[in-house]
Formats: structure tokens, C-alpha cells, sequence
């Protein structure tokens, strides 16, 4: 239990160190991030004697006032999940983002299923039939799969069933004029517009997820226990899933969790792609037009979404090896 | 402990010490070539993987010479004929982009860029977390718990948006620093499970072994610890060095990281918005520049995978022998008793 307590207790602190180094970073960017707005309002015809007063609204910070006031400001911004307003887009942040997290969380999620799930199946079929025929094709299949990045997918997808084909729409989550409510049609729309993204994302992964199954199997294959419940006559499906696939995959789980952050931050070139407005495509837009509130909420959000995922993946990890809840750190 | 028996030690040492210098200074030499060179280069070469991702690298080694020999020509605008097709003229043998530059010339010009930019990824990165997991596994206690948090606070940013901040704040433009740029974070995970692999190897026998016999610290991380993971760090290596090349080539895609001029990711860039994407006339320029990144990732992933042969010792000791195992049995007693 003790673990879990430490485990949940160490969210707020890495989501405070976090926002820490996302103001630290602010205060960093070129020319700060106060001159960029400046200059921005003054084009946009501000008169100068308001401009503070405008930065202030915009960005929750008091340009003139002193660091670590500025450094609280922020931080009870944040906790009123008031992130600023977006300069590009005039809108608050916070609702920005609410529009986008959903669709990344959607595309990370489906793809990192259907890629852990495929990955496990074909390496356990490779282990089992090693040195056969399907198993050396595949092993060079992986090998090659794991040498092309998956943005590379995506860009032949686009350009081959978007583009050529018009198979496939190039961009926005759903068709424009639907009515975002659970019908049929809306739903249809939905995976329409995720297929490509989806799929660009899990062929990428698969390969490397199949690779490690398989020299998991094997390893475990070669272990004594599962030559002593062979002996004992269990069940070939048995022994496959309890003895063989359980120990196989518990390696690969820990991998997981590094594997969704990767993946969280890889959605930053893939919806820029694909056009799909999750929350990469608005980090990048904020990049595009000097929008620092913007590109910095999503920055957090990513973040925030990461450390959560991450969590969830830890406590899961305890139900599934009991070693674990013993606690993270043997100390010694 | 008591005189006599330190004599006896001394008069040991002197003695070694003697025949040593008379004969073995080139045996020692040529033994080590053997060793570290010879033989590892012949198991390497016995796996077909090895050859083939070898040959793929020396490729890009050779257009890196190339490049820094100024042996092929520099790319510039109107050099060609627009959008040739590859191996349409066999003077400019990949063909053209739409403002008439040979593609050949571009991806020639970037390989010591990228080649660079990779190694320091790579180096970097590894060589961060393989320090920071040995030290906080093998350690343990205080030093371990600040480290594991320290990594796992990087663990918790994700990659490619902390990347693409830092790129606004300080322009990488030297490869170098790139490369280290781009794999800022990279050290994390992979110290993490360094460290579980060294908790479980600082519990094996012959390090406890060595911890009995009062061998300090460093030289039980140095002598038993890091060959033990060697093989793991060099597989390691090659994934951090393509998630730099991947990570880079993506930010170039989308446009976030500085143009210093023209590299593989630029190209990519430069195909995907002018039409490379629209038209299959176009499509060699946007396919050129993936062929050489494939490449280069298939090249390095091919050697990793080889490489497992060089540290499986099972694979090792078959093709030297029995001669082999004594020796390094003399030898790992000596340093035991030094």
C-alpha cells in the first residue's frame, strides 16, 4: 500500500517541476516572450501605454513585477487551470486544449493497443515455430520495420490513398458540417478520419514490439520450468499463455511505459501530417505563430497526460507481478 | 599480514615482473590485437547480418569521404534540368528537384552532418545512462533514490515537444549539439533499466565475491559490472542513435529545427511542400532523401544485431578454445590480488 501512496504522491510534485520548467522555459525563449507579445500588439495597432495590461490578461503574468511573483502568478494560473489566452487563435488555452487532448489521447492510445497486441502475437507465433520459414521472413520484415520512421508511413499514406487514391480525408478529426453526437454517422467519420494516423503509428511499432516478444519467448522457452510442466503433462495452451506468454510479456510491459511517452511526443510530427487537430498540432501551430501561451499549455498538457499514463501503467504493472507491490526502490 | 609472508608476496611480484618484461611486451600487444580485434571482427563477419550492415555503413562512411574529399559536386539551384527522374540522365543519377538540384550532390553534401549529429546522439546518450545506472544500482540508497527521481522527472517529458522548445531557445545548428539536443531526455529510460539489470548482476557471486575481497567500488563497476551489460549498452547505442536520426529528420519534416542549409530532413521538407506529396512526377525527390534514412537505421540496426554474437561469450569461446578460458582465468586472479 505504502507504494502506492509514495506513487500518487509523486504526481503533483513532477506536474509542479514541470510547470517549474515550462515558466523557467518561458523566461528563456529568444527575445522573451513578453517582446515577441509586445511587438505582436503594437502591430495589431494596441496603444503602448496598454500593452502591459493586455500581456497581463493574456498571459496571467505581470510583466513588471518581480520574478517569483511572477513565478506564483503562474503556478495559481495553472492550478485554476487557467492557462492563458491563445494570441493566434483568441481563444482561452484551456479550451483549446480541451477540444484537442481527446483526439491524441484517441490516436496514442488505439495505435498502442493494436500495436502491442500485434507485436505480441506474431512474436509469440515466431518463437514458437523458431527457424521456420514464417519465422525468418518476419524477422527480416521486423528488422526493416523497425529501420523506417513511422512519419515516413504516414507521408506515403498521404500521399498515396490521400492524395492519388482520395481514398482517405487529409485532414480535421471528423467531416466538417457533423454534429459532434454519437451517431452512426458521426462515428463512421470519426475512424475515417483516424484510420491513416492510427495505422502509421501501429506498423512503425510493430515490428520492434514482435522482435522483443520473440527473443523473450525464446529465453523463456529454454527455461527449466517450462521443461518441468511439460513433464507434468499440462496442456499445451497452458503452458502457452500462463507459463510462456506471461513471463514473455511482463519485460515488454516495463517497456510500455517509456514506449507511451515516445509515442505521446511523436503525435507532435504525425498530426502535423496528417493534419489532425490534437494536441501536437496545436503545440506546432503555437510554434509557427510565436504563440507562447498556446504552445506552452499544450507542452504542459502533453506533459500532464504522460505522467498520468505513466501511472496508470505503474499501478497495472503491480496487479500484474506481484513482485512489484512489494515496492519500486529494494533499497539497497 | 605478518613479514614473512609479505616477503613472499614481493619476491612473487618480482619475479612475474622479470620473465614478463623480458618476453611479453609484444605478445601482450598482439595479444590484445587478438583479442579486441581479430577475433571479435571474424565472429562479427561469420553473421551474415553483420556483413550486410557493415557494407550499408562503409556506404555512408565512403559518401562522408566523398563529401569532405569535395569529390562529387556541390549542390546549387538550376544545376540541371528540373525534376529529372532518377537514372533518366546518368550524369545526375538520382535525378533533380524542381529548382534543378542534383539530388545525388544533396544527400552527399549532409552525410558528415548527419553522421555526426548521430554519433553524438548515441555517445550522449548512452554514455549518460550508462553512468547514472551503474552508479545508482550498484550504489543503492540515498545516491540511488535522488537519481531514480531525477530520471524519472525526464522520464515524465516527453521528447520531441521538449525538443522543439529547446530548439526555439537556442537554434542548434552545430551537429554536435544537435545531437545532444535531440536526445536530451533519451538518457533516462535507458538508465532505468541499465539499473535493474545491474541490481540484479551486483547480487551474482563472483561480484560478491569481489566485494569480500575489498575491491573498491569503481573497479567492480569497471571490471564486473560493465561487461556484464556491454552487450545491452552497444544494442542500446544503435537505438538512441536512430531515435536521433528519426527524431531529427521528423522535426526537420514539420519544420521546427533551423535550417543550416540543405540535409536529409530539409530535402524531405522541401519535397513535402513543394508538391513531392501531390504529384508522382515529384515523388522521387520526396523518395530519394527516405532511402538514405532508411538506410542508414537498417545499416545500424543490421550491426547491432550481429553484435550480439561479439559479446554472447557462448559464440566466443567456441571459435577460441580452451587456451582462452585459462587465461583469463590467470588473469581476472591477479587483478583479484592486486
Amino acid at each position: 500500500m505504502n507504494y502506492y501512496l509514495k506513487r500518487t504522491a509523486r504526481i503533483p510534485a513532477t506536474i509542479l517541476a514541470v510547470v517549474t520548467l515550462t515558466f523557467g522555459l518561458i523566461r528563456l525563449l529568444p527575445g522573451g516572450p513578453f517582446t515577441q507579445l509586445r511587438i505582436e500588439l503594437i502591430r495589431q495597432g494596441v496603444p503602448v501605454e496598454q500593452v502591459n495590461a493586455r500581456i497581463e490578461a493574456l498571459q496571467n503574468i505581470r510583466p513588471d513585477a518581480p520574478l517569483y511573483v511572477q513565478y506564483f502568478d503562474y503556478l495559481a494560473g495553472v492550478a485554476q487551470l487557467d492557462l492563458g489566452r491563445s494570441i493566434s487563435l483568441d481563444q482561452p488555452v484551456i479550451e483549446v486544449i480541451a477540444r484537442a487532448l481527446p483526439w491524441t489521447v484517441f490516436i496514442v492510445v488505439v495505435s498502442t493497443v493494436l500495436m502491442f497486441v500485434g507485436g505480441v502475437l506474431l512474436g509469440a507465433i515466431q518463437a514458437y515455430w523458431e527457424g521456420s520459414r514464417f519465422d525468418k521472413t518476419f524477422s527480416g520484415v521486423s528488422i526493416l520495420l523497425t529501420s523506417i520512421p513511422y512519419y515516413i508511413f504516414a507521408v506515403v499514406f498521404v500521399f498515396f490513398l490521400a492524395f492519388q487514391y482520395r481514398l482517405f480525408p487529409t485532414g480535421d478529426a471528423f467531416a466538417r458540417g457533423l454534429d459532434a453526437t454519437l451517431n452512426l454517422e458521426y462515428i463512421l467519420s470519426v475512424l475515417h478520419h483516424a484510420a491513416l494516423p492510427i495505422l502509421a503509428f501501429t506498423i512503425g511499432g510493430i515490428g520492434s514490439t514482435a522482435l522483443n516478444m520473440r527473443g523473450n519467448s525464446i529465453q523463456v522457452l529454454g527455461e527449466e520450468y517450462v521443461e518441468v510442466a511439460r513433464l507434468r503433462g499440462l496442456s499445451d495452451s497452458r503452458i502457452a499463455t500462463r507459463y510462456v506468454a506471461k513471463n514473455a510479456i511482463l519485460p515488454m510491459y516495463t517497456g510500455l511505459l517509456l514506449m507511451i511517452g515516445f509515442r505521446l511526443g511523436g503525435t507532435v510530427v504525425l498530426e502535423e501530417i496528417f493534419s489532425y487537430p490534437g494536441l501536437g498540432y496545436y503545440l506546432i501551430s503555437g510554434v509557427e505563430a510565436n504563440d507562447y501561451p498556446l504552445m506552452m499549455g499544450c507542452f504542459l498538457v502533453i506533459t500532464t497526460t504522460l505522467v498520468v499514463a505513466v501511472y496508470i501503467a505503474d499501478l497495472t504493472y503491480g496487479l500484474i507481478d506481484p513482485r512489484i507491490s512489494v515496492g519500486d526502490s529494494n533499497d539497497y | 599480514m605478518t613479514t614473512e609472508s609479505g616477503s613472499t608476496s614481493e619476491e612473487i611480484d618480482w619475479r612475474s615482473d622479470a620473465s614478463s618484461s623480458e618476453m611479453s611486451r609484444r605478445d601482450r600487444l598482439e595479444e590484445l590485437y587478438q583479442q579486441t580485434i581479430y577475433e571479435p571482427a571474424v565472429v562479427a563477419w561469420s553473421d551474415s547480418r553483420t556483413r550486410l550492415g557493415i557494407s550499408i555503413l562503409s556506404v555512408y562512411l565512403l559518401m562522408a569521404l566523398v563529401e569532405i574529399l569535395g569529390l562529387w559536386r556541390n549542390p546549387s539551384t538550376s544545376q540541371a534540368d528540373r525534376l529529372l527522374t532518377p537514372f533518366q540522365n546518368m550524369q545526375y543519377p538520382l535525378g533533380t528537384t524542381q529548382s534543378g538540384v542534383d539530388l545525388l550532390a544533396l544527400i552527399i553534401d549532409s552525410t558528415p552532418f548527419i553522421l555526426l549529429m548521430v554519433l553524438a546522439g548515441g555517445v550522449w546518450a548512452t554514455g549518460i545512462a550508462v553512468v547514472v545506472g551503474t552508479v545508482s544500482g550498484y550504489k543503492g540508497g540515498v545516491i540511488d533514490t535522488v537519481i531514480t527521481s531525477f530520471s524519472d522527472f525526464f522520464m515524465a517529458i516527453p521528447g520531441l515537444p521538449l525538443v522543439i522548445i529547446l530548439a526555439l531557445t537556442f537554434s542548434p545548428e552545430n551537429p554536435i549539439f544537435l545531437g545532444m539536443i535531440l536526445t536530451i531526455n533519451y538518457w533516462a529510460g535507458l538508465g532505468r533499466s541499465i539499473r535493474s539489470q545491474v541490481l540484479s548482476i551486483r547480487e551474482a557471486s563472483y561480484v560478491e565475491a569481489s566485494r569480500a575481497m575489498g575491491t573498491s567500488t569503481p573497479r567492480i563497476i569497471l571490471k564486473d559490472v560493465l561487461p556484464n551489460i556491454m552487450p545491452y549498452v552497444m544494442v542500446n547505442f544503435v537505438f538512441a542513435a536512430r531515435y536521433t536520426i528519426f527524431a531529427s529528420v521528423g522535426l526537420y519534416l514539420i519544420g521546427v529545427l533551423p535550417y543550416t542549409g540543405q540535409n536529409w530532413g530539409v530535402t524531405l521538407n522541401n519535397a513535402y511542400n513543394n508538391g513531392g506529396l501531390i504529384t508522382m512526377q515529384a515523388f522521387h525527390w520526396l523518395l530519394v532523401p527516405i532511402v538514405a534514412i532508411v538506410g542508414l537505421a537498417f545499416g545500424l540496426i543490421l550491426v547491432s544485431q550481429g553484435m550480439d554474437r561479439i559479446f554472447n561469450p557462448r559464440v566466443r569461446t567456441r571459435l577460441t578454445g580452451e587456451s582462452e578460458s585459462v587465461e583469463t582465468e590467470s588473469d581476472t586472479s591477479s587483478t583479484g590480488m592486486m
